[in-house]
């Protein structure tokens, strides 16, 4: 048995922001990955939760009309991977969420609980924020968007107020097409671990591909919250790939614009010298597969 | 509080009360006396309580019961064939003498479960990482990953020669 004060499961999504409006100490729990294991570890022991497990409208990736692709918060990490439209268009993010734990945390987790923890750590949160994701959430009020760059406030706190849900991950037709990606998780086993330092890029290259048309580089632990390098990003657009100064301008950027923090863990000194090293070798091979035209994307 | 529900248990459908604190862990060792299914970590962590749910692996420890509603639950005694013969994952583990003390052997039969059911083949690699939510104590990855390559194996031949 779990020490769960009170559970409440939601009907839907109106439902949970009733729930969690009238019980300002309710936790909300999805695949339970994270919660259930912190209440077993006594952190959360006691609490009253309200799920929004299996709520249908929370689940499934679906592209919409104008090439928006909406990823739904309760979609599980294996769904994500598996699913043909992400593979199809965005498989970094397939890649990066199937680095996450195990397989069989893959098989209950969900991307939105990564997203809504707040943690620095997760695996679908540096990937997301080089595609510029949009997250809605759904509360009292109504409706609201919120870039994922702007949506973590420090460590394990973000803009969701207490009785808001997340009801979806969007991401436009602009911020993927034509882009190649990659994500690329240290960590000190290859499974069931928490990264050390998780970098992601996402790359765009001119018709010729010859030059590099956009850039986007994004950390995870490298600062309280996950970041976007966005001084580096201007620094290399435009550049040819193969100017021997690109990947050292990378490399310097991205250390210039980081704040890691000495854990248990690993050391900062560490964290800065797996910045330099992840970030020329993520962004390699992004470039590589951009140059391939690997996916159609 | 305590709620009815009705899940289908190795084929079985089956009706019980669950307090909604209940892990799907004890409901099945404990209740359903399915005592395949290994307390281990209680967090996720070491596989032993691997069951399928709609043919897809969890950790039963980090699972509500309530949660199983109208699900289909498949644990190592579901595998059992008519007269009690063992599947042919099992003979496959026994074979490659993939099991030491046993404790991790359940869940990894699962996992075996839902890999092979894809019919794919995979390569050594892939099936490490495949399995890398199991941890056996004894640390006998290597008969293990035998046992899985040649089940894998097995199975994508045949698959491919109907």
């Amino acid at each position: 048995m779990y020490d769960i004060e009170k559970y409440y499961q939601a009907k839907d999504v109106e439902d949970a922001v009733r729930a969690l409006e009238e019980d300002a100490d309710a936790v909300v729990i999805s695949g339970g990955s994270d919660v259930l294991i912190k209440i077993r570890e006594g952190k959360l022991a006691g609490c009253s939760l309200v799920s929004i497990h299996g709520i249908p409208a929370l689940e499934g990736v679906r592209m919409e009309a104008d090439g928006t692709i909406v990823i739904g918060p309760a979609t599980t990490f294996s769904h994500i991977t598996y699913d043909s439209v992400i593979q199809k268009y965005i498989p970094a993010l397939g890649w990066a969420v199937d680095q996450v734990g195990g397989p069989q945390i893959r098989n209950i987790g969900t991307i939105g609980g990564n997203v809504c923890n707040g943690v620095t750590s997760a695996d679908s949160a540096a990937l997301l924020f080089t595609l510029n994701a949009v997250l809605e959430l759904t509360g009292p009020k109504g409706t609201r968007e919120i870039p994922v760059a702007e949506f973590y406030t420090g460590p394990g706190r973000t803009l969701r107020e207490h009785a808001e849900i997340l009801t979806a991950i969007k991401i436009t037709r602009e911020n993927y097409r034509g882009f190649y990606g990659h994500y690329t998780k240290y960590g000190k086993r290859n499974a069931m671990e928490i990264a050390t330092l998780g970098c992601a890029v996402h790359v765009k290259l001119s018709a010729d591909n010859m030059r590099i048309s956009e850039f986007r580089l994004g950390f995870g632990v490298a600062a309280p919250t996950p970041i976007r390098c966005f001084k580096t990003e201007e620094t290399v657009k435009g550049m040819a790939v193969t100017d021997p100064e690109l990947y050292e301008k990378i490399q310097e950027g991205a250390v210039s614009e980081v704040t890691p923090r000495s854990s248990w863990r690993a050391s900062r000194e560490f964290r800065l010298q797996l910045v330099r090293e992840l970030s020329v070798r993520t962004a390699k091979e992004a470039i590589e597969k951009a140059s391939g035209g690997e996916a159609d994307a | 509080m305590l709620k009815i529900i009705t899940m289908t248990v190795n084929g079985k459908e089956t009706e019980l009360a669950v307090d909604d604190r209940e892990a799907l862990l004890d409901t099945l060792r404990n209740r359903l006396g399915l005592t395949s299914v290994k307390r281990g970590c209680e967090v996720g962590e070491c596989g032993a309580c691997t069951v399928l749910v709609d043919g897809e692996a969890i950790d039963s420890c980090i699972y509500l019961t309530m949660w199983a509603e109208g699900k289909h639950i498949m644990t190592v005694e579901g595998l059992k064939g008519r007269n009690g013969e063992l599947s042919p994952i099992q003979t496959a583990f026994v074979e490659e003498a993939a099991v030491q003390c046993g404790f991790c052997t359940p869940g990894l039969i699962m996992s075996a479960v839902e890999i092979v059911g894809t019919g794919k083949r995979y390569s050594r690699e892939e099936l490490k990482k495949l399995i890398s939510g199991h941890l056996c104590r004894c640390t006998g990855y290597e008969n293990i990953l035998n046992a899985m390559e040649r089940i894998v194996e097995e199975t994508y031949r045949t698959v491919n020669r109907e």
